[in-house]
């Protein structure tokens, strides 16, 4: 056995579980896939005195409709939502990232919340939120409160989540019928975390960008918006947009950094090269590089 | 640290036993249960050796608890092949094709290949082929041992190598 010991509970409520989050007094971590925490158990870097099962709380699972969106339950199993034909539909962004997240056999266990909950910086859904504006639905035995996506993140694994609270709900508003996928990653190898990508969504009205939503992942602390992309996109002809620049702009809002797998300079160059060459494919451009 | 009743299947077999909240699904199958077919190596949810079918998905036995495993239809490389010793499918084909060499990451590759097949079945042979390609994203074969493993994969597809 490589962890140290811990107590085992599987509440059947997002009450009970709640209740014993806040008893615990920041001595209980929650366990929903295991897919990044039993690893971290198992080199003693998380020592829980409590791990509590959120795996036996139906109210945590599934995908829904919603007034204005739609609503995934935190428990839901990352296979599960990927084959989801609501999101497929609706959220095709969401569906194309979610296939990028670790493999076959890790997504059969690992869920939608706990990748939300973890914030990797070079995880995928943590940026698909952001990029489309989500909201993460939060609960303690002190109440309820809704966070933003882009205001959820604050540093690398670090989020707005208390220890006594709980991941609820993670809540996609719509996105206009026919709206358009932004997607690239570059990894080593399929599966592994994305050493630079970008995920997003844009809509079109009469021949221009009504709707822009985008977000990079591996290129930051945190999943990083790219507000001035977003911006020059916004009210843009097609056919008159200038994938390179657009991709300078976005580029400008990150702030990589080095590691072993690459260099800050390696990943903003990369960057700009794969989000020129996005743009283009998604608005269909004749200038790609 | 708390212990725990529990109550599963593997391979058919019905097991009750005791466990203490920190043993994963893969320590509890080989150590308590005796099924050593299973490997655990990284224990990090990297390399693959420990897949095993929890209620049919092909997933990380290290990253389970035995707790969370209560009540579950597990399938380990034991409950592939038939009660007189006909290979399943993926293990012929994995056979066939010198598709193992040390031997180590088969149990888990053959596991996950159970399961897209099954997942598979009925599809066209470049569907099945795509979707066990892919899946062997999770597994690492220290031997190198890949080609083998393609041209196995290639084989229960039914394209022609
Ligand atoms: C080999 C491998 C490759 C991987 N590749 C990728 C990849 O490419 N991209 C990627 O994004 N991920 C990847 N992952 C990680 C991914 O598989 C995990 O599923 C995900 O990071 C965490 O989800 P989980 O459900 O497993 O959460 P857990 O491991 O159970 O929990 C993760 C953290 O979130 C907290 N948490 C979970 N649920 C809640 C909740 N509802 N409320 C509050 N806190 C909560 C936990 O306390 C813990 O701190 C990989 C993992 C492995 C093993
Ligand atoms: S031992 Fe489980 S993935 Fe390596
Ligand atoms: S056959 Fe030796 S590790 Fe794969």
């Amino acid at each position: 056995m490589k962890p140290a010991p811990f107590d085992y509970v599987r509440p059947s409520s997002v009450a009970e579980a709640c209740r014993i989050l806040d008893e615990a007094g920041g001595g209980a971590t929650v366990i929903a896939g295991g897919q990044t925490l039993m690893p971290l158990l198992n080199l003693r870097m998380s020592q829980p005195f409590i791990l509590v099962d959120i795996n036996g709380i139906a109210a945590l699972k599934g995908v829904a409709r919603v007034e204005g969106g739609i609503r995934v339950g935190p428990a839901t199993r990352q296979a599960d939502a990927l084959r989801d034909e609501t999101l497929a539909r609706h959220l095709p962004a969401f569906t194309r990232a979610l296939g990028h997240v670790g493999h076959h056999q890790t997504r059969n266990r690992g869920t939608i919340g706990g990748s939300i909950a973890l914030g990797e910086p070079a995880a995928e859904m943590p940026a698909t939120a952001v990029a489309l504006g989500a909201s993460i639905e939060i609960a303690s035995v002190r109440g309820t409160r809704q966070v933003p996506a882009d205001a959820f993140y604050v540093g690398p694994y670090m989020t707005v989540l208390e220890p006594d609270e709980l991941v609820t709900g993670i809540v996609y508003p719509d996105w206009p019928q026919g709206h358009l996928v932004l997607f690239r990653e570059v990894a080593q190898r399929p599966g592994d975390f994305a050493l630079v990508g970008l995920v997003g969504a844009l809509a079109l009205e009469g021949g221009a960008i009504s709707r822009a939503g985008i977000a990079w992942f591996g290129m930051g602390p945190t999943p990083v918006r790219a507000r001035q992309a977003e911006a020059a996109l916004l009210g843009a002809e097609r056919a008159r947009i200038d994938p390179h620049a657009i991709a300078r702009a976005a580029v400008a809002d990150t702030a990589p950094f080095d590691d072993h797998h690459a260099s800050a300079e390696y990943r903003r160059t990369v960057g700009q090269r794969v989000f020129a060459r996005a743009l283009s494919e998604t608005l269909d451009l004749r200038s790609a590089a | 640290m708390s212990e725990h009743r529990i109550e599963l299947t593997v391979n058919g077999n019905r097991h009750i036993a005791r466990v203490e909240a920190r043993t994963s699904l893969g320590e509890f199958l080989r150590d308590t249960l005796g099924y050593t077919g299973t490997h655990l190596a990284c224990e990090h949810g990297v390399c693959g050796a420990c897949t095993v079918m929890v209620d049919g998905d092909a997933m990380r036995s290290c990253l389970t608890l035995a707790v969370q495993a209560d009540g579950a239809a597990v399938t380990t490389v034991e409950g592939l092949a038939q009660a007189d010793g006909t290979l399943h499918p993926v293990q012929q084909a994995l056979r066939d094709n010198f598709g193992l060499q040390c031997g180590f990451c088969t149990p888990g590759v053959a596991i996950t290949m159970a399961a897209v097949t099954r997942d598979n079945e009925g599809a066209d042979s470049g569907a099945m082929e795509e979707g066990l390609t892919q899946a062997m994203s999770g597994h690492i074969c220290r031997c190198t041992g890949y080609q083998g493993i393609r041209r196995a994969i290639r084989q229960l597809a039914g394209v022609s190598a």
